[in-house]
């Protein structure tokens, strides 16, 4: 009795792998040898990852026999991982750092910068909040940093109520926090504690627009999304308010909200892999399209041309 | 609770004469406050009972609104992609049965060896005792250290690479204690009669653990498995951290490709800002949870047959 439920659990077991393996005869791996070949493995930020993603679909389209991966770590694990040769190329939302550049050489590589799009930051509200308009990079400064007095909105601004501002932002570990910090606090990593985090800005986006007396920050694609669904606020650094937008975003007038993501790639790696150099072509050349379809702003032509220009030049 | 009030009202029926001394009026209204502290006991419980049932059936009544329509063959045939339409899960589906395929094997040699060891052959010391603790405490520790763990042993120092096999091992790691503790239980309910039994008629003592025991406490050690599996099947954040890759599109054809899993899949669409995602996540988690329903079904049936031969 017992060998006969062995023999069912066997055959189970022999099913499942036998399945598996039928489905790799129709998953691809067929050897028709014309064109480029060979596996492409990318990770890194979770930010840049749809727009790898997008081109990765498309490249292998044109080039059915290069098995290009993206996973998402995040920026540093994905840098972490790159130093040690496990993947060829590295996703970023920020550029690296210098103790990041240090190990990458140790270990023989040499960082080379392709900017690939822009992501805005934008500061939304709740859709019913009929005061707020404009904001000034101080007053989100006065609100965001550490140890904050601002409790009301009425803290912020003196004509605006006294009612408790809600306050909701990306959990520590975000590129988005990161930059947020850097650019309005003044030094990465430094905020107030004391609000909503979530790692997912969908949950960012639900919280805002259900709290008639909130405030978040999360990366533009997302409140192009959701635009129906939130206010965003025109963020004044001194030289008037500027909404986000493609347009202000990409011409650089969305100061100090917006910034480039990147991906890093190394040259001996790209001279050994084919396929990565061409990988990285398509990626500026043909990605302009792909990156607006996925929520983020290209960028302009010439920004494209010189990263070309640092992928042929040897 | 009717049993006691059919008791309660015989004795009221016979209490109910018209001339009620003082201490039957007390002990009436003492049975009412017993009943009504039974009434309360039972309403409590029921309403404990329901919460589990209320949610799940909210939120299978919110992934089937949310998915339904998308569980398409499209969604089966293609792989994940940027145009929501187009968009699939060949790669994360084929991925979670070839890791779920590789760990069902592992955990159940090692885990069920190890249970057999610690019940029938192992001396009741100190020793024994140690191991036991160890396993009861990692039973305990988060997914995410055994993903740490998988990383550094499995992907780097055995050099497995970010593969399917590396998932398993650290999947069937993470099961493991699981595992061993149910089979252990099962091995140690079967009646030491049958074992010296066994032992009496000239059986050596694999004879008897293969033939007596094992049978017995296959439908105990089976449930153990299930429950395992149910959890590696879900489990996100170790695969991630070995280095599981979100976007592929290929399955894998063997035990050393690279491989993404339904959750990881399904994490991906949740975190996506455009709404049609939302709706794919729902239909990943609908066949997330029919894969685990038939092998939840599967090992039902199998326990099944093990009673029955019995």
């Amino acid at each position: 009795m017992w060998k006969k439920g062995l023999a069912v659990a066997g055959a189970l077991l022999l099913s499942v792998s036998l399945a598996a393996c039928s489905s790799n005869a129709s998953g691809g791996g067929s050897e028709k040898d014309k064109g480029l070949s060979g596996t492409i493995r990318i990770d890194g930020s979770s930010t840049v990852f749809p727009i790898s993603q997008a081109v990765a679909e498309e490249f292998m389209k044109k080039n059915p026999n290069v098995n290009v991966t993206v996973a998402q770590s995040g920026t540093g694990a994905g840098f972490d991982k790159w130093t040690k040769q496990e993947t060829d190329l590295s996703d970023a939302s920020r550029l690296i750092k210098d103790e990041e550049k240090e190990a990458a050489k140790k270990s023989g590589l040499e960082p080379k910068e392709f900017p690939v799009a822009f992501d805005g930051i934008s500061v939304v509200v709740n859709k019913e909040n009929d005061f707020a308009k404009t904001i000034t990079t101080k007053e989100l400064k006065k609100i965001w940093e550490p140890d904050s007095k601002v409790k009301t909105w009425k803290d912020v601004r003196s004509n605006w109520p006294d009612k408790p501002i809600k306050l909701y932002g990306p959990g520590t570990s975000d590129g988005t926090f990161d930059y947020f910090t850097g650019a309005i606090i003044g030094e990465e990593g430094k905020s107030r504690t004391d609000y909503t985090q979530s790692e997912d800005d969908n949950t960012l986006v639900t919280g805002v627009s259900g709290d008639k007396y909130a405030l978040g920050y999360f990366g533009f694609s997302y409140y192009e999304e959701n635009k129906d669904k939130l206010n965003v606020l025109k963020v004044d650094n001194g030289k008037g308010g500027v909404a986000p937008s493609f347009e202000t975003i990409k011409n650089g007038t969305y100061s100090p909200l917006s910034r480039s993501i990147y991906v890093y790639a190394d040259e001996k790696t790209m001279t050994e892999n084919k396929a990565i150099k061409e990988f990285l072509s398509f990626y500026l050349k043909e990605g302009k399209q792909l990156v607006s379809d996925v929520g983020y702003v290209p960028l302009t032509d010439k920004d494209y041309e010189k990263g070309i220009a640092l992928l042929e030049d040897k | 609770m009717s049993a006691e009030e059919v008791v309660i009202h015989h004795q009221e029926g016979e209490s109910g004469s018209p001339t009620l001394s003082l201490v039957e009026k007390r002990e009436r209204s003492h049975f009412g406050f017993r009943r009504w502290k039974n009434r309360l006991a039972h309403g409590l419980f029921l309403i404990s009972t329901m919460i589990g049932v209320i949610v799940l059936g909210a939120l299978l009544w919110n992934v089937v609104k949310d998915g339904w329509a998308w569980v398409t063959p499209t969604f089966f045939n293609n792989f994940a992609s940027r145009l929501p339409e187009q968009a699939g899960i060949k790669a994360a589906f084929w991925g979670t049965i070839w890791v779920i395929g590789l760990t069902v094997p592992l955990t159940f040699i090692f885990g069920v060896g190890t249970a057999i060891y610690l019940e029938e052959y192992a001396r009741k010391n100190r020793f024994t005792r140690f191991i036991q603790l160890n396993i009861s405490n990692l039973a305990g520790v988060p997914s995410i250290v055994f993903g740490i763990l998988g990383l550094t042993l499995f992907v780097r120092l055995m050099g497995l690479g970010k593969t399917v096999l590396a998932g398993s091992l650290t999947m069937t790691l993470l099961v493991l204690p699981i595992v061993i503790v149910a089979a252990r239980e099962a091995i140690s309910s079967v009646p030491n009669n049958l074992r010296l039994a066994s032992l009496a008629m000239g059986a050596t003592q694999w004879q008897t653990i293969r033939r007596v025991v094992l049978p017995y406490s296959m439908p105990g050690i089976l449930t153990g498995v299930i429950l395992a599996l149910s959890r590696a099947i879900g489990e996100t954040a170790p695969l991630i951290m070995i280095g599981a890759v979100s976007f592929i599109a290929f399955t894998p054809g063997y035990a050393l490709d690279a491989f993404t899993v339904m959750p990881i899949q399904i994490y991906s669409w949740v975190s996506l800002p455009q709404p049609a995602f939302q709706h794919l996540a729902a239909a990943g988690i609908l066949v997330l949870l029919a894969m685990l329903l038939s092998m939840n079904a599967f090992a039902v049936f199998l326990r099944n047959r093990f009673s029955k031969d019995k």
